[in-house]
């Protein structure tokens, strides 16, 4: 069966000494202090505080610093090809960077979508030239996301797609995505759904309750998410097959998942950063540059659903759905804008500052979540036991900093947490064994 | 007070403030000469982007009664048909340096993000379902007329809430004055949650006898086509407001333009109980009062000095 496949600019491997770092590794089962010695781009050895004096490396004082596995998120958009204005590989990838990720999965619903092995073959060549983390591609499901026929799905796999999704749209049709789940026995390749009844959904803009009663805004019940989970956990559940539900918003979407896995289903699921950290009292401030996208924003017991589900294992893990737009596109009145909000460069900061530090959840379950989606698309989990290939974020935990103040590695400024004052902050990323993110004014190789 | 973009922004304070400035502009309209000199050489832009004809008219009326340049842009047949965007459009209005400008838009938020563009004061005429406070104010004038308060009051909106930004202004309206509200109407035309806005929620108008005040919508053809309500006859049987259903002593109110036969009878729409008309001719006192409020209120009062140097108090020909 064909393998996923990952691209990033080739360069230096890295030869460093994190010195005195708090090294958190939940699946690795690693939680002390160390210095962590990286040579040839590998996790060479994780040494006792103090104990490594290597002259070759550079060495950086990581006393009170954090160092965790780089994290992965499985949905991105980075808008290539044909909507670049918005956001490309190198501009996505180096978001990404930015945020402590040494690993991206890129949706498929670009202009054209990406339905054809040579889609994936080009835009992975285009990675190995401009990507400063590893990026990898889903194609569609369907062909050019219209619904109706399969895409190549086993000649897509050979050509290195990390898995399949109509993401932006559902599967609409039950028996479209029975046979795609067929099919996946040939091919393998996990279908990632992005789960909305369009007609339940109608025109609705943001979620249903008393905001939207208030605002005049016409509402997307939590029942057109959560109907469509059933539908499609049924499908794989009698199929056999492995899906991944994107962008869980609602309590009931929670519920139906919860019952799915109860049942054997080989299902996975996602939660974004903003549904985990807001509600839709925002969109009463009518700015859709922060607060509009799909699936939207919906209520306190949904946000709280969610949290508990992240706690008890039922969301898997968290992935930004990173969605940029250009300003043109978010400069007009609520119902009119463009969907999406970025959220790669803040991933970590908002959760952090939101769920960690007032108690809601530990920093090693944040940072499990963080990496884990990796294994879901057949790619190796980002790891710090040695041996590993050097995937790290380093972070200052205690690190204030204003969103935006210096503007964004991405082309795109759509992003929800846009001039939130956050703690906690990515100083520097490893990815693939290479240094892929310095913050600025981080100064490097002080360490005496 | 800059813009006024949603009742929602209002004390009740604030409210009577207006409507007491109303009365005096009803004051003025009894006279010959209706106009005074307030905004003279000021410039007030209206901005309609949907069909409108009593409020676009009423603001523009008011606007000249003020003395004020009068800029009426309509979207069909300006830039707009040529894909400019709201923001560029503005831009290009804010050129004239207008005082104001008077919004009207088929989607929420509009006039508020005008208001972060635009140096003039901004005036929501409707943004999408959302708000027209314009519309509240001046329901809320007609009724203190002829209630002398609204506290206690039991008023009764009845029909497509849903659609409606007169509805949601008005619930919001009504109740900081004190009105007690009900709303009543086929379930899939009441907004999931409305009640949370403080009003009671019904189907039926089995108890509508109670009202003081009956707030009629309107009714679009189209909601049959999109399944909200089955035809237009199940939807009167059910839900017309007629003179068996309207007792003697219940006030009638809708926001204009009827629909015969749909929303209300031919009977109740010409009753004496019927306050259509004057909702009609509140619009204009009510909207220069909105202009003065925002335009000029906070200049002393007698008005600015005019050019012979001698000031000319509000209520003064020109």
């Amino acid at each position: 069966m064909s393998k996923t496949k990952l691209e990033m600019r080739a360069g230096e491997s890295a030869n460093l000494l994190l010195r005195g770092a708090t090294v958190l590794d939940p699946a690795a089962g690693i939680d002390a202090r160390h210095d962590v010695v990286v040579r040839d781009g590998k996790v060479a050895e994780l040494a006792e505080p103090g104990s490594v004096d290597v002259a070759e490396l550079e060495a950086i004082d990581a006393e009170g610093l954090h160092a965790f596995p780089a994290f992965f998120d499985p949905h991105v958009h980075l808008r290539t090809p044909g909507q670049e204005h918005k956001e490309d590989i190198e501009t996505g990838a180096r978001s990404a960077a930015a945020g402590g990720f040494c690993g991206i999965l890129a949706m498929a619903n670009t202009e054209p979508p990406v339905s054809e092995p040579a889609d994936v073959e080009a835009l992975l060549v285009d990675a190995r030239a401009a990507a400063a983390v590893k990026v990898g591609f889903l194609a569609t499901v369907t062909r050019a996301m219209q619904g109706e026929e399969l895409t190549e799905m086993a000649s897509l796999r050979q050509a290195g797609a990390a898995g399949f999704s109509d993401d932006g749209l559902p599967v609409r049709s039950a028996n479209i995505l029975r046979r795609a789940l067929q099919y996946q026995r040939l091919c393998g390749g996990t279908i990632a759904l992005h789960e909305e009844d369009p007609e339940l959904s109608g025109s609705g803009v943001m979620h249903e309750g008393a905001v939207s009663a208030a605002l005049g805004l016409d509402g997307v019940p939590s029942i057109s998410e959560s109907t469509m989970i059933a539908r499609d956990a049924a499908i794989a559940g009698y199929e056999g097959g492995r899906i991944h539900v994107q962008h869980l918003s609602a309590a009931e979407s929670v519920e139906a998942v919860r019952a799915a896995k109860a049942a054997g289903v080989q299902i996975t699921c996602e939660a974004s950063p903003h549904h985990l950290c807001l509600t839709d009292e925002e969109v009463r401030s009518l700015d859709p540059r922060r607060f509009k996208m799909n699936p939207p924003l919906r209520g306190e017991a949904d946000r709280q659903a969610l949290i508990e589900g992240l706690r008890d294992g039922t969301i898997d893990c968290i992935a930004t759905d990173h969605a940029p737009h250009a300003p043109e596109e978010k400069e007009v009145p609520y119902e009119q804008a463009a969907m999406g909000v970025t959220g790669l460069e803040t991933a970590f900061a908002a959760l952090h500052t939101h769920l960690v530090l007032p108690g809601t959840i530990e920093l090693r379950l944040l940072v499990d979540r963080l990496s884990v989606a990796a294994g879901f698309f057949e790619v190796e989990r980002p790891s710090l036991a040695p041996g590993s290939e050097a995937n790290i974020a380093l972070c200052d935990l205690s690190a204030g900093w204003t969103v935006g103040e210096d503007g964004y590695e991405s082309r795109s400024a759509n992003s929800w947490c846009d001039g939130e004052e956050l703690t906690g902050r990515v100083l520097m990323t490893l990815a693939g064994g290479q240094i892929a993110y310095r913050l600025r004014s981080f100064s490097m190789g002080v360490a005496a | 007070m800059k813009h006024l973009l949603s009742i929602e922004q209002l004390s009740k304070a604030e409210i009577e403030a207006i409507l007491d400035r109303a009365e005096s502009f009803a004051e003025v309209g009894r006279r010959d000469i209706k106009k005074v000199p307030t905004l003279r050489g000021r410039t007030v832009v209206t901005l309609f982007y949907e069909a409108s004809t009593r409020t676009s008219s009423s603001f523009e009326l008011a606007a000249k009664r003020l003395s004020a340049d009068l800029v009426s842009v309509k979207a069909a047949g300006s830039s707009v048909d040529k894909g400019e965007s709201l923001k560029d459009t503005v831009a290009t209005l804010s050129a004239y340096d207008p005082a104001a400008i008077v919004l009207r838009h088929p989607y929420a938020g509009a006039a508020q993000m005008v208001a972060g563009w635009a140096d003039a004061s901004v005036i929501n005429a409707g943004d999408g379902k959302h708000e027209h406070p314009s519309q509240a104010l001046l329901d809320v004038y007609t009724l203190r007329r002829r209630l002398g308060s609204l506290e206690g009051k039991r008023i009764w909106i009845v029909g497509d809430v849903l659609h409606s930004r007169v509805a949601r202004s008005n619930l919001i309206a009504f109740k900081a004055m004190g009105a007690e509200l009900t709303v009543c109407g086929p379930p899939a035309l009441i907004p999931r949650g409305l009640e949370q806005l403080g009003c009671a929620v019904t189907h039926s108008l089995d108890r509508m006898g109670e009202a003081d005040v009956v707030y009629a919508l309107r009714l679009q053809h189209e909601r049959m086509r999109e399944s909200f309500v089955p035809s237009l006859r199940e939807y009167a049987a059910h839900f017309q407001i007629d003179s068996r259903r309207l007792g003697r002593k219940q006030l009638l109110m809708h926001p204009g333009p009827v629909n015969r036969g749909v929303e209300l009878s031919g009977e109740v729409i010409d009753s004496p109980q019927s306050l259509i008309a004057e909702q009609v001719a509140a619009g204009l006192v009510v909207r220069m009062a909105i202009l003065y409020e925002l335009l000029a209120a906070g200049d002393e009062e007698p008005a600015p000095a005019l050019d012979n140097g001698r000031a000319t108090p509000i209520g003064q020909p020109a």
